[in-house]
């Protein structure tokens, strides 16, 4: 065989030019996702606001600066707001009872076998149907107001919450089940403990789509049949001023539904997302 | 040492049920612990060793023979038997370092919070990572995650270690460091523990007595001393038939 010297080298980064060095202002705010999005956002409105203009139809399409000027108008004319105010606190009482359903229909899943069965069954029937398909139905068994929005929205909610975490329940790693019993968790110990944070990114998942749905279903329900006990929702404003031929503050109620969606997914659950599951490492 | 076994395993068959088979693990496997052993479970895959080692942390009912932790039968899981995993996720990823070992403590009701986190601190210090006390584990890497593993199963002062491969999924040299550094911890605290493994030179290294199983079920071929053990010998034993005959 071929004798060989052995080879040692020093290391020195003496010659090297970059080791560490700061990213210039450009590129750390091109990596700010929240500026990215807002740079979208001003560029979807000039598009907005140059093809209204181009179009010079306003009973079609109002242009952009017309429809924030009705949305300030009708904020100032408190129209809108109490609108608002009147959908979200709706939306509230029935987001918040889904979840409690959900919760309750999960426990049960958990804890039996014939419950998995049951929520199984009961999610492959009803997640496909569309809650505003039930909202003829609800208006029979409620009669005209909240208690039929109220029915309708649980239902939107119950079957993806449900479903997700069910299914977040179920890829809950072995190993930590094990470790839960290893440390002698009680059974809700356990679930507390082990099960819900364990699940977590698909509990989220499950709030947001149910969150979603429940935002939809309102606005639809709210078009169908309005006014309940003196008040109207956003759904209403926008049916009502539709009516009028006031076709700028209908996009301003088109818009308000958006913002709000943007708001609760920007700030809500993104602030939820941060500090939970990607502080854990458990979603990028 | 003591005259009484700490743990005791007694002619235990465990069989599981998979979709079209009933599988037996380990068949009549008996074998005595006792206080500050560093016993090592060896076998190739297959031989149920990691199911044995399961059974004693009370996951696994035997079908036949009995297992005794202080003459008292294990009927379940708890925490006078602390598992330390193969797998990397067996800390919890929603909770830091330190509330891992925080959470075991207070968990099973071994410590109120206070002196659980005392606790928790002394612990991390012992395997070298008070810097990353307050990391979430997905920042560690996998010798990070194990030390942290083993300081929290240490953290709980049981009766018995229970070490299902613990450093199996690490590289080579961090696997050999770990060894060293488990008998450091041994040396200093003089736990008992119940090691698994299929690795001749970590048994060696790690065991002070070492269970050699057969495989398919799983079967004691000897019960060995580490100091009197070398890889060539064990070899042998294990893996061939002239092996059980002629030793």
């Amino acid at each position: 065989m071929l004798e060989r010297p052995e080879i040692f080298h020093e290391v020195s980064t003496a010659r090297l030019d970059v080791v560490e060095k700061p990213l210039s202002a450009w590129e750390k705010l091109y990596d700010n996702g929240a500026f990215r999005k807002s740079a979208l956002l001003v560029i979807l409105a000039a598009v907005w606001e140059l093809y209204a203009r181009w179009l010079g139809n306003p009973l079609l399409v109002p242009t952009f600066s017309a429809t924030v000027g009705a949305l300030f108008a009708s904020i100032a004319s408190g129209a809108l707001p109490q609108a608002a105010v009147y959908t979200i606190s709706m939306l509230l009482k029935g987001y918040i009872a889904g979840l409690v359903i959900a919760a309750l229909l999960t426990a049960f899943a958990t804890g039996t076998r014939i419950g998995a069965d049951l929520l199984e069954t009961l999610t492959a029937m009803f997640n496909p149907l569309p809650s505003i398909a039930l909202l003829p139905l609800a208006l029979v068994w409620f009669g005209l107001g909240a208690g039929s929005v109220i029915f309708v929205l649980i239902h939107a909610v119950l079957w993806a919450v449900a479903l997700n975490t069910f299914a977040g329940f179920r890829s809950v790693s072995p190993t930590w089940k094990m470790v839960g019993q290893n440390y002698g968790l009680s059974r809700t110990g356990y679930i507390a403990r082990i099960l819900i944070p364990g699940a977590f990114p698909s509990i989220l998942t499950g709030l947001k789509v149910g969150w979603a749905f429940a935002w939809r279903t309102l606005i639809a329900a709210e078009l169908v049949f309005g006014v309940s006990s003196g008040s109207g929702g956003l759904g209403w404003f926008i049916f009502e001023r539709k009516n009028q031929l006031l076709i700028a503050d209908v996009f301003a109620g088109l818009l308000t539904v958006v913002l709000f969606g943007l708001l609760v997914e920007n700030l809500i659950f993104k602030t939820i997302e941060n500090r939970t599951v990607r502080r854990w490492g458990m979603q990028v | 040492m003591e005259t009484a076994p700490l743990l005791s395993v007694e002619g235990v068959t465990l069989r599981y049920r998979t979709k079209d088979y009933l599988v037996t693990a380990t068949y009549r496997v008996s074998f005595q612990l006792y206080r500050s052993d560093r016993f090592v479970v060896l076998g190739p895959s297959g031989c149920g060793k990691s199911t044995l080692l399961k059974a004693v942390g009370g996951y696994i009912q035997p079908t036949e023979g009995r297992i005794r932790l202080n003459s008292a039968e294990v009927m379940g899981p708890g925490p006078d038997r602390v598992f330390v995993f193969q797998e990397f996720d067996q800390l919890l990823p929603w909770k830091t370092v330190k509330e891992n070992i925080v959470f075991a403590l207070t968990a099973s009701g071994k410590l109120p919070r206070p002196q659980a986190e005392e606790r928790a601190t002394h612990y991390i210090a012992k395997v070298n990572l008070t810097e990353f006390a307050l990391s979430y584990p997905h920042t560690l890497s996998g010798g990070m995650k194990q030390r942290v593993a083993i300081a929290r199963a240490m953290a709980m002062e049981p009766q018995i270690l229970l070490m299902d491969e613990p450093f199996a999924a690490l590289d080579a040299l961090t696997r050999t460091k770990m060894q060293e550094e488990l008998l450091q911890l041994w040396d200093e605290t003089k736990f008992t523990v119940l090691f698994v493994t299929h690795s001749i030179p970590e048994a060696i290294r790690v065991g002070n007595r070492i269970l050699l199983m057969s495989s398919h079920p799983g079967q004691v071929r000897a019960e060995l001393n580490s100091s009197s053990a070398d890889a060539a010998r064990i070899h042998e034993i294990l893996f061939s038939e002239e092996g059980t005959r002629n030793r």
